[in-house]
């Protein structure tokens, strides 16, 4: 004796946030109802396992329907065969296109191919993330990235417009997608510390400030790629750490305004050279693709790392990046200034954002 | 030559991928009408194709253009091989041949393959020209109006009713044809689909041939069903109520004026002139009548006649200047009249002198090929056989009608069961006799609102009123049509009457069945509930005759043992009576099932239920009547329980003390007549129980004891929830706008053969229990919520299995005016006619009438209402607001008016996301994809005749669809759920497309009428077919003006300038 079939159909579509929630964290049926079972569902109108079952097998069937639509998010406000109301359509692709953070990270700047799809399992016994749902992201990233790779235009506000995210999960997205066409290599045991969040934020700077979008809105090139011209002329920074006058000049302006006011200053005194040459040394190797995809792993390298062992603070950080980058403008025979704040706007804020434990 | 069908083929979106290699499709239409065929171009590698065709004309006889759909099919051009069929459109057209109706199609409508599903849409528009044919031998019942809805539509008002109009068409089924061997099921199922489109159209118009005839212009309650018979064909019939209607266009000052005088007028006038008390006296009294009737009659229009009564001698005596009454009298109209059936099931105030109970009869038939399908008579004479008979019991009840009339049938292979129920009623009795109960129900129908405005002046107004005004006492309004239509002495059945508890004149009995809806007027303790009665029944598997025999042997004491079981579960909630009860018989391979459904009630008019009691045989044993006595606590607990959930508190307690339900001996009634009969053979059931007591059970009869198991294992509803199968629920008046409407479909194999009858009904319960549980859970996010029109469908398609399909529809409602049903009758009473007013007010209005000429009507009015009616009716009507919603209304009605003329868009909030870009970095996005602005059309379904909150303006037309759906790859859509779940969205999909199309934004009345599903999971394969039905409409919010003209601007998304780019 068994239920053959069971179905209902609503002219409103009915749907359980929470029962969509368990779907897209991957959870079997079974799983499902187990895990309603304990969070008092059937207490409430005097629901049996029977009854829970049968509603939930019905709403992952209503999601299996629907998860067609939702790869196409602008189709779900056009298509007949569900009636949704705006609200729950909302509902239903923001939370189908939400991510893991945790997930995020670990494929963050990899390439999007089926070789990373087959390591998935992987990723989630790390991540302890369901298998399923890491599939539903892996694609979803992907699916983004193809999407928007064609478009022109402001990449936050493509994501936005096509897949009708909000703000936030559309910058998110911007994020995966830089760093997967740049390939910027996060995997790297230095960089385990740094979360998504953190490479989300640098990648919004680099994107605001470093590509093309950035400065000509009209331009037909996209927001992925990093501005040519700029990285060529980021070349002319050398000159700060290649003539000798200039760089002691910018030290001992440095040292001056930065004297008293940090207890770290006899460490900075000595590192200064080096960690100029450092920022620089980025800044000018910028134009080989390989080194932009070391970036990150460079700036942890030659900048983070050697601040971290003499003990800087946050604040320590702060107050000498504002006026290493403030006193080369009183240098006088640098003429670079334009560029040099582009850069170095970049570089503050991402160095503080990546300086935690 | 009278009609010129034109169509125009804009664009398509969202097609399938029909070329592999370029992943795109090279689409074209074709439209074709009759035997005219038309192409447009093809539109290469899109999957949005642009066609923006010209005008498509179908120059077409008004009789096609009635029978025939318009057939859209898109296809893929391939230079090679064959063209590849993507999917069709069917569209009736006949919403457009109605003036009242629809003017255009226009709108986005899905694409459907009955192998793939829906593929894609296609925007098109059609229109018709029509010229008047004055040729009066014509075919055409073009113009006749159809509704599905089961009482007189909300915006217009009937002029006469002429009563019950039936056809059945029959033709041989596609699928059983020798060609099936060879073509492939598409084209199988497609020749199925367009057969019973056309002769659903063929049916529709030889019963509007019927309507015009009798000089109606429109059916009302139109049930349409198809009987698939397997070999012996398809059988497409339909019965309804012909009505001459009228849009309401005056003013409500009118209705409100005649308030007082027409209803007495009704009476006069009404052919309806038949005997209340007694079947033998039958002259004397329509003499009366007719001789008043000459006073008044010529200055006043009729109001209400009634044509298609029973006793048909008195009908027509009044008819004056009418000479469609005249008409009446010659022998067509006899035979018209033939049948006094009404296939309505609420009615106005007053319609319903007294009500008889239940009348229904079954018979059992086995079929065999039909030979000529032009001459359909055995089926009709099956049909004729059974109306029959309903007609004799229901005079056998001393009443000249049957309301709430319906039919259906039940097939297995070759046997089939025909089944026909209504009630049996008097109607508007006519109002002079000896006995002071007619007197009454003449002060009584005084009272009451006519729905049905007269143009009658204020003359007559005042004779009436002080006609009803010269009576002292008056009796409560609510429990005439309680009253029993039959003598006292020369009872048809056993029964127990008591004096009515309300006006303690006349003799009511102690339980009422009914298949109509919970009359207005009727006051009522307590809420309602939904009450089913399950049974099954095994039968040995059989060939022919026998079987046939063997079913018709089975049938009495199944309906005996439903009967037994609504009693006592009515008995077990205190309650008194039934509204809307349907029976449903369905036979199978090796087993029958039957489900009665209805809603409980405790009418005030009639008696205290009592308990029910348990008798064990024994009565030595000590442990034995420990058990019993157990047993009788548990039922008085519950008894307790349920009176307190409803809320029953009969205001005076009379002969009982409430919560000592212990039954007085001799209670029993039966209000319930029924006759089985196989082609063969005849036998008389009655259903009263005789001299053995009803209400006890003896404990050691096994039947006895599954009655207890059953009554006892019933679940009550979850807190916050209420059911019932009704239009609305007894006992709840403030609905909020929240509405849900819903399929669900389950069915259950049973797994092995050797089950007792025991076995299976347990099974069978658990089954039904079950599934309202998870409704319930379902909707528990509408929480104070009632399930209304709770219809279970239920089947045999195989051996081992049991289908229960339900629709219903989910309605919220405030919690915080519950509780004022816990006060007095009169009370409820006054509460229930203000949202009467509410509910109909609105649809007497016209566009010109100011909201200052309303309120001084209302003004006009409010004193004499109080003045005739001792009772507290309409004085508690608050005009003020009564004023403000119809000026809200008027600005609605110009707003609309405004919205449609421009056909603009409003983008919904959803899409206000995607507004566009800040130009420049923009428009290469919009370059590479195709985004339309538009979103889809907010389409409300409902299977109730009215949408909470709102009016309907606007009757579209009739829907009425059906498509079948196969699979070959069953497993790879998710098994036979998945599949079923897609197709029942894809139907709900298609007649919300279609409704919007035509301009509306809602469905009423809807039900799904048939869902056929068979599967062969071995071969990987199933098919379903369903068909349903319902009426579009506009409506408008009464409160939110914002809301309803976004809906309004959204329903019709589609306009000339706006094609789609």
């Amino acid at each position: 004796m068994s239920v053959e079939l069971d179905v209902f159909v609503g002219n409103t579509t009915i749907m359980d946030k929470e029962v969509y929630q368990l779907w897209l964290n991957g959870y079997t049926v079974y799983d499902a109802v187990r895990v309603r079972m304990e969070g008092g569902v059937m207490e409430e109108y005097e629901a049996n396992a029977e009854v829970l079952l049968s509603d939930t097998m019905d709403q992952f069937r209503t999601f299996q329907m629907c998860e067609r639509l939702l790869h196409n998010p602008a189709k779900l406000a056009n298509q007949l065969l569900f009636q949704i109301p705006p609200d729950r359509q909302a509902m239903l692709i923001e939370r189908y296109y939400a991510f893991d953070d945790a997930f995020a990270r670990e494929v963050l700047g990899k390439k999007l191919s089926k070789g990373t799809k087959k390591d998935l399992d992987d990723i989630s016994a790390k991540t302890g993330i369901m298998l399923k749902s890491c599939r539903r992201q892996f694609d979803n990233f992907k699916r983004v990235f193809k999407v928007v790779e064609e478009l022109k235009g402001p990449l936050v506000e493509n994501i936005r417009q096509h897949f009708l995210l909000s703000d936030q999960l559309a910058r998110d997205y911007a994020a995966i997608v830089f760093f997967t066409s740049n390939r910027f290599e996060t995997g790297k045991r230095k960089l385990h510390y740094i979360t998504f969040q953190d490479f989300a934020f640098c990648a919004g700077q680099l994107i605001n400030n470093w590509t093309i979008g950035s400065v000509d809105n009209m331009a037909e090139d996209m927001d992925v790629d990093l501005d040519k011209e700029f990285l060529q002329d980021l070349k002319d920074l050398k000159i700060l750490i290649t003539d000798k006058d200039l760089l002691d000049q910018h030290k001992s302006l440095v040292c001056t305004s930065l004297r008293g006011k940090t207890k770290v200053f006899n460490e900075m005194e000595a590192n200064f050279k080096n960690l100029s040459r450092g920022l620089v040394n980025i800044a000018a190797k910028l134009t080989n693709t390989k080194d932009v995809r070391d970036f990150f792993i460079d700036l942890v390298e030659k900048f983070i790392e050697p601040c971290r062992s003499d003990k800087w603070t946050t604040v320590d950080m702060a107050l000498y990046l504002t006026h290493y980058t403030n006193s080369a403008h009183l240098l006088d025979s640098f003429r670079h200034q334009a560029v040099w704040n582009r850069y170095m706007g970049v570089i503050k804020s991402c160095i503080l954002r990546m300086y935690h434990d | 030559m009278p009609g010129k069908l034109k169509a125009k083929i804009v664009a398509g979106r969202h097609l399938p991928v029909m070329d592999r290699a370029s992943d795109l499709t090279d689409a074209f239409v074709e439209v074709k009408f009759g035997n005219t065929t038309f192409k447009t171009d093809v539109y290469p590698k899109s999957l949005n194709p642009q066609w923006n065709s010209g005008w498509f004309k179908f120059e077409v006889d008004d009789e096609d253009l009635q029978d025939e759909p318009l057939q859209i099919t898109v296809l893929d051009h391939d230079t090679y091989s064959a063209n590849d069929a993507i999917g069709k459109v069917y569209i009736d057209i006949d919403p457009l041949l109605c003036s009242e109706a629809a003017t255009v199609i226009s709108g986005w409508l899905p694409i459907y393959d009955t192998i793939h599903g829906i593929r894609g849409e296609i925007n098109v528009l059609v229109k018709v020209d029509l010229f008047n044919d004055l040729n009066r031998f014509r075919q055409s019942s073009c113009g006749v109006k159809f509704f599905c809805t089961t009482s007189i539509p909300r915006c217009y008002r009937a002029v006469m009713v002429h009563g019950f109009v039936e056809e059945l068409v029959v033709n041989e089924d596609p699928e059983y044809q020798w060609i099936d061997r060879i073509r492939t099921p598409r084209a199988s199922n497609e020749a199925r689909q367009r057969l019973i489109s056309l002769m659903s159209g063929e049916l529709q118009r030889k019963i509007g041939l019927k309507v015009l005839e009798m000089g109606g212009n429109a059916v009302v309650g139109y049930l349409q069903c198809f009987d698939l018979e397997g070999e012996s064909g398809i059988v497409v019939r339909a019965i309804g109520t012909a009505c001459t209607l009228e849009k309401l266009t005056n003013p409500p000052s009118n209705a409100q004026h005649t308030a007082n005088s027409s209803p007495s007028k009704d009476i006069r006038e009404s052919p309806a002139a038949c005997v209340s008390g007694c079947r033998s006296s039958h002259s004397s009294p329509v003499h009366g009548a007719a001789s008043r009737l000459a006073q008044g009659f010529s200055v006043s229009y009729p109001t209400l006649l009634f044509s298609g009564m029973g006793s048909g001698g008195s009908a027509g005596k009044e008819a004056g200047p009418l000479k469609t009454l005249l008409r009446q009298q010659t022998q067509t109209a006899l035979e018209q009249r033939e049948f006094p059936f009404f296939t309505l099931s609420s009615f106005p105030p007053g319609f319903l002198s007294h009500v008889g109970g239940v009348v229904s009869a079954r018979s059992v038939k086995l079929l065999d090929r039909i030979h000529n399908p032009d001459e359909p008579e055995t089926r009709d004479a099956w049909w004729e056989e059974l109306r029959q008979e309903i007609k004799s019991h229901a005079k056998a009840l001393g009443c000249h009608a049957v309301v709430g009339y319906s039919e259906s049938t039940s097939i297995c292979e070759e046997v089939c069961i025909l089944s026909a129920a209504g009630t049996a009623a008097v109607l508007n009795c006519r109002f002079l006799q000896e006995s002071c109960q007619d007197t009454l129900t003449e002060h009584r129908l005084s009272r009451q609102l006519p729905l049905f405005p007269s143009g009658s002046d204020k003359v007559e107004f005042d004779l009436g009123s002080s006609a009803s005004l010269g009576c002292e006492d008056l009796a409560p309004p609510g429990c005439g049509f309680c009253h029993i239509p039959y003598d006292e002495l020369n009872m048809p059945f056993p029964a127990q009457l008591s004096y009515c508890c309300c006006c303690r004149r006349a003799k009511v009995p102690d339980v009422l069945f009914t298949t109509i809806d919970l009359p207005t007027e009727a006051t009522i303790t307590g809420k309602g509930c939904l009450i089913q009665a399950r049974l099954c029944r095994l039968k040995k598997k059989g060939q022919g005759e026998a079987n046939a025999t063997c079913i018709s042997s089975l049938l009495p004491f199944m309906e005996y043992e439903l009967h037994t079981q609504l009693l006592n579960k009515l008995k077990l909630r205190g309650m008194n009576a039934l509204f809307g009860l349907r029976i449903q018989i369905s036979v199978g391979e090796n087993m029958l099932v039957g489900l009665a459904s209805a809603t409980g009630v405790y009418l005030s008019a009639l008696p205290s239920p009592g308990g029910i009691q348990i008798a064990g045989k024994n009565p030595g044993d000590l442990s034995y009547e420990q058990h019993v006595s157990n047993m009788q606590r548990k039922i008085n607990d519950t008894i307790t329980k349920n009176r307190d959930i409803y809320q029953i508190n009969p205001p005076e307690v009379v002969e009982e003390v409430i919560g000592s339900p212990i039954p007085e001996p001799r209670q029993r009634s039966r209000l319930f007549r029924s006759q089985s009969e196989s082609s063969d053979e005849l036998s008389e059931l009655d259903l009263s129980h005789g001299k053995k007591d009803a209400f006890v059970l003896e404990i050691d009869d096994t039947d006895a004891v599954e009655d207890i198991h059953c009554l006892l294992t019933d679940a009550p509803t979850p807190p916050g929830f209420f059911s019932c199968n009704t239009e609305i629920m007894p006992g709840i008046h403030n609905w909020t706008s929240g509405l849900q409407m819903f399929t669900s479909v389950r069915v259950f194999r049973l797994s092995n053969a050797n089950l007792t009858n025991q076995g299976l009904n347990k099974i069978f319960n658990e089954l039904c229990e079950n599934l309202l549980k998870s409704l319930y859970f379902k909707l528990r996010s509408m929480v104070p919520c009632c399930l209304c029109h709770l219809n279970f469908a239920v089947a045999v398609p195989e051996d081992e299995l049991i289908q229960v399909a339900v629709t219903a529809v989910a309605m919220s409602f405030h919690k915080d005016q519950i509780q004022d049903s816990n006060k007095s009758g009169e009370d409820r009473t006054a509460m229930k006619v203000i949202t009467e007013d509410q509910l109909q007010f609105p649809m007497e209005l016209s566009a010109e009438t100011t909201p200052a000429q309303l309120l001084s009507a209302a003004k006009n009015s409010g004193p004499s209402d109080c003045s005739t009616s001792g009772l507290a009716r309409a004085p508690s009507v608050d005009y003020s607001s009564f004023a403000d919603r119809c000026s809200t209304w008027i600005e609605q009605l110009r707003l609309r008016a405004h919205t449609i003329r421009r056909g603009s868009i409003k983008t919904t909030s959803s899409l206000e996301r995607g507004s566009p870009l800040p130009d420049g970095r923009s428009r290469s996005l919009r370059s590479t994809r195709s985004f339309h602005g538009s979103s889809v059309a907010v389409v409300k379904m409902t299977p109730l005749s009215f949408i909470p909150g709102a009016k309907i303006i606007k009757y579209l037309g009739i829907i009425n669809m059906f498509f079948i759906r196969e699979t070959t790859s069953l497993r790879e859509e998710g098994g036979v759920s998945g599949f079923l779940h897609t197709f029942i969205a894809e139907v709900f999909a298609m007649v919300r497309a279609h409704v919007a199309a035509l301009g509306g934004n809602a469905v009423v009345s809807y039900s799904m009428k048939e869902c056929v599903f068979m599967e062969n999971p071995n071969k990987n394969q199933a098919q379903c077919l369903i068909n349903v039905s319902g009426d579009a409409v506009i409506f408008t919010r009464e409160t939110d003006l914002e809301t309803s003209s976004t809906q309004l601007q959204a329903a019709n998304p589609q306009s000339n300038e706006d094609t789609p780019a």
